[in-house]
């Protein structure tokens, strides 16, 4: 069992979770992801990037918004409540090297995973720029956590209630023509953002990573459920990603497929409002 | 040339059996004995089996099993042959005409035990294996009425055995579970497991029984490897298996699931660190094989493992409880001719779908699914089209499914395989309207085991190389089962499973 040992709101549907899993705590690289599946016989598995761990108490930590029936289910837990399966850490870690001058961009939620691959740029020596973008201030998180490893953060908010009122991709366009031409680009937030933002680089051949949450079943490589097209190529998310060149990913292919069991999605998460 | 058709009521064939039975008697007890020509005579028990028309809506089992007076009449058919040519079929080497006989004295335990001593999964196997070519392939009765099909039902026979074992176990005193569960002698030493499948389950037995400290890895919130997650619940009850891996955790293995041998800990830390003497690799053929054709990655698409993941293993098809969804299918394509593309369709038939079709390449003599589960699929109304082969996946301008475009074949000479191999024909193109399409062609080994272990040698397929005794290029590390031998079936493994766990215990000597 994976018991929740903290649990915490950091905005409007978006919790933070630290889970007892002392194994995926010690292997764990920034850029991987778990499975969850909250209940054994009928719960649903959905992949969650991790966000940070801890290997001495043993924990990891989880940054997910509540979207979905399985998300809102989980998001109705306490401290203390057990998650009946996780498994991980799944996918490849994310390449760590002194790139020079990095950028990361992070949309909402994709703060979180973001954290860890931001955290281990700079402590490789990388120059770094952190755009985050998020619909409204309420919905900025881990700012404090951000600034405190960027040398550059940029915010910017849908509304304009925060920072710059500006799409991510405004300031990511100035870096890229400006003097510090960023070396790499690393892109993680809702896919139609990283599809704009490695749009964006790819003019200025900006080498851009973007990390990819397909649908999934097992994330071990057996179901093929998460494939995308990468460079005309069938790949695996969780087994060849989940982080891949943002410049070849067929985003149109990977949105249409996401909205795979919409119609389903939407059913389920009708019951369990009507549940709650 | 088969007789798997169900064209009696379960109650006819029971009424059946019984009249036979009592000729059987009689002849018994006129003449002492039956005559080996008497016995050709007794026509073979079929199978009883749920109506057509009301398995297409439900998941419970298509085969009900064998009445005992079925049993009793199909165990009079096996000769006793002193050179027992089926028990060379079998790879785990059954004492089939034992278990044989014991049926006919109406002695189920010892029936049991015997099968019991090399086999630890009677229920599975009796349900999955392709007996026609094992155990009945060589049989006597068989050969004497030249019909492979007409063989003694020793699978059938095998299941009636662990099904009444199965309902009578908790009154059995003599029960073997029971023994299992008896405390061997330690030995000290550790073996970890990777995998829960067949061919694990089978050298987890074997290890646990002579004594060692067993710990089995499974990656999946539940253990049973492609029993669980693979083959559907009409075909195989997740009930059977799950009585199987609680005997197993009775024997006192432990089984940890949600534990990735490669990401969770590294094959050499379980070696190194956490002090297991030998390892075992069971982690089976988990990697959907796809046609490379266009369109493959349309909203529609699924390999069969996920589309089967989702209805057997999450129990999607369940739509009251499960959370996990699976596509409401209205018309699908299933790519491929093996029993696990029988499985897709036949479960596509059972969410409701309103048209299925089996696309393969070569005709029904060269399929490579059973011949029963063919004729099941059929009588449930899933539609073949042999010769021919998809050459693209049409997309509408949302890219979801909405045709295949279909190429026909005839047979030209024999390939390597011996098959005579399908030559397109050119200028046949034609389209079929399909909002689904499921490919099932097979799978190849998963690469994340043997990517994360240096040293661990594979073949050019990617399947783990071994000698004669399943022992890799690694010390202490073990292999068998689909891993090893491309995607086979349940019996093959257990009895890689057998041939390493027998290694594994020489070496820890």
């Amino acid at each position: 069992m994976y018991h929740i040992l903290h649990k915490e709101q950091l905005a409007e549907k978006v919790f933070l979770m630290k889970i007892q899993a002392p194994l995926i705590a010690q292997e764990r690289r920034a850029g991987q992801f778990v499975i969850i599946q909250p209940d054994t016989d009928f719960g649903e598995r959905i992949p969650l990037t991790i966000a940070d761990a801890d290997v001495t108490a043993g924990t990891i930590t989880l940054i997910f918004q509540a979207v979905g029936k399985t998300t809102t289910d989980l998001s109705a837990m306490q401290t203390g409540d057990p998650v009946a399966n996780v498994l991980g850490p799944l996918g490849n870690p994310t390449h760590i090297a002194n790139f020079g001058h990095v950028v990361c961009v992070a949309g909402g939620i994709g703060a979180a995973p973001m954290f860890p691959i931001a955290q281990a740029l700079k402590q490789a020596g990388n120059s770094l720029t952190l755009i985050i973008g998020a619909r409204s201030r309420e919905l900025v998180i881990l700012e404090e956590r951000m600034r405190s490893i960027a040398d550059n953060l940029i915010i910017c908010t849908d509304d304009g209630s925060y920072g710059r009122k500006a799409l991510v991709t405004e300031p990511l366009e100035e870096l890229c023509s400006g003097a510090d031409k960023p070396d790499k680009v690393f892109a993680i937030g809702p896919p139609v953002m990283m599809k704009f933002c490695a749009a964006t680089t790819k003019p200025y051949q900006v080498p851009t990573m973007v990390s990819l949450n397909t649908i999934m079943v097992d994330g071990t490589g057996m179901c093929g459920g998460c494939r995308v097209t990468v460079n005309g190529e069938t790949r695996f998310t969780c087994v060849d990603g989940p982080e891949f060149d943002g410049h070849q990913v067929d985003f149109e292919n990977m949105l249409a497929r996401l909205g795979s069991y919409r119609p389903q999605e939407q059913d389920a998460l009708h019951k369990c409002r009507i549940s709650v | 040339m088969n007789n798997n058709h169900t064209s009696h009521t379960p109650e006819d064939l029971q009424q059946l059996a019984q009249e036979h039975l009592d000729q059987l008697a009689q002849i018994k007890a006129d003449t002492g004995k039956i005559k080996t020509k008497q016995r050709l005579a007794i026509p073979q028990q079929e199978m009883p089996a749920q109506d057509p028309g009301q398995r297409r809506t439900n998941m419970s089992e298509v085969a009900l099993g064998y009445f005992e007076e079925q049993a009793l009449v199909e165990a009079e058919r096996c000769l006793q042959c002193k050179n027992a040519p089926c028990v060379a079929g079998c790879p785990v080497a059954i004492d089939i005409p034992g278990f044989i006989q014991k049926i006919t004295e109406r002695d189920y335990a010892a029936a049991h035990q015997i099968i019991n001593r090399t086999s630890l999964l009677p229920a599975v196997c009796g349900r999955v294996c392709p007996q026609e070519n094992q155990c009945q392939a060589p049989c006597t009765v068989g050969k004497s009425l030249k019909d492979t099909f007409q063989s003694v039902s020793i699978g059938r026979l095998e299941r009636f055995v662990a099904d009444w074992h199965a309902h009578h176990r908790h009154k059995n005193s003599v029960d073997a579970a029971t023994k299992r569960t008896e405390p061997p002698a330690a030995t000290g030493k550790k073996v970890g497991i990777i995998g829960s499948g067949p061919a694990s389950i089978t050298a987890a037995a074997d290890l646990r029984r002579a004594g060692h400290e067993v710990t089995m890895f499974e990656a999946f919130h539940k253990p049973g490897g492609v029993m669980m997650y693979g083959i559907p619940e009409f075909r195989l009850p997740k009930e059977i298996v799950e009585t199987e891996i609680d005997d197993l955790r009775r024997m006192g293995v432990e089984i940890r699931t949600n534990f990735l041998v490669g990401r969770t800990r590294k094959l050499t830390d379980l070696l190194e660190l956490d002090g297991f003497d030998a390892l075992f690799i069971g982690s089976g053929a988990g990697l959907p094989r796809f046609m490379h054709i266009e369109g493959e990655n349309l909203v529609g698409v699924f390999a069969a493992n996920e589309f089967l993941t989702r209805s057997n293993l999450m129990k999607a098809y369940d739509t009251s409880r499960a959370d996990t969804p699976i596509r409401q299918a209205r018309k699908v394509a299933v790519l491929g001719g093996g029993n696990v593309a029988m499985d897709a369709a036949r479960t596509a038939v059972r969410l409701g779908a309103e048209e299925v079709h089996v696309i393969y390449r070569r005709t029904r003599t060269e399929m490579p699914a059973r011949a029963e589960e063919v004729d099941h699929a059929e009588e449930e109304g899933v539609r073949f089209h042999f010769l021919h082969n998809p050459t693209r996946i049409i997309g509408d301008d949302t890219s979801h499914v909405c045709g295949i475009e279909l190429l026909r074949h005839e047979l030209g000479e024999p390939d390597d395989s011996g098959r005579r191999r399908p030559i397109p024909v050119p200028g046949s193109e034609h389209l079929m309207e399909v909002d689904t399409v499921i490919v099932s062609i097979g799978n190849s080994s998963n690469p994340l085991l043997v990517s994360s272990t240096p040293g661990l040698k594979t073949n050019r397929w990617g399947n783990i190389e071994v000698d004669e005794q399943c022992r890799t290029s690694l010390p202490k590390v073990y292999a068998g089962g689909d891993i090893v031998l491309g995607a086979a079936t349940v019996i093959l493994a257990m009895g890689q499973g057998r041939e390493a766990a027998a290694a594994i215990h020489a070496d820890l000597q």
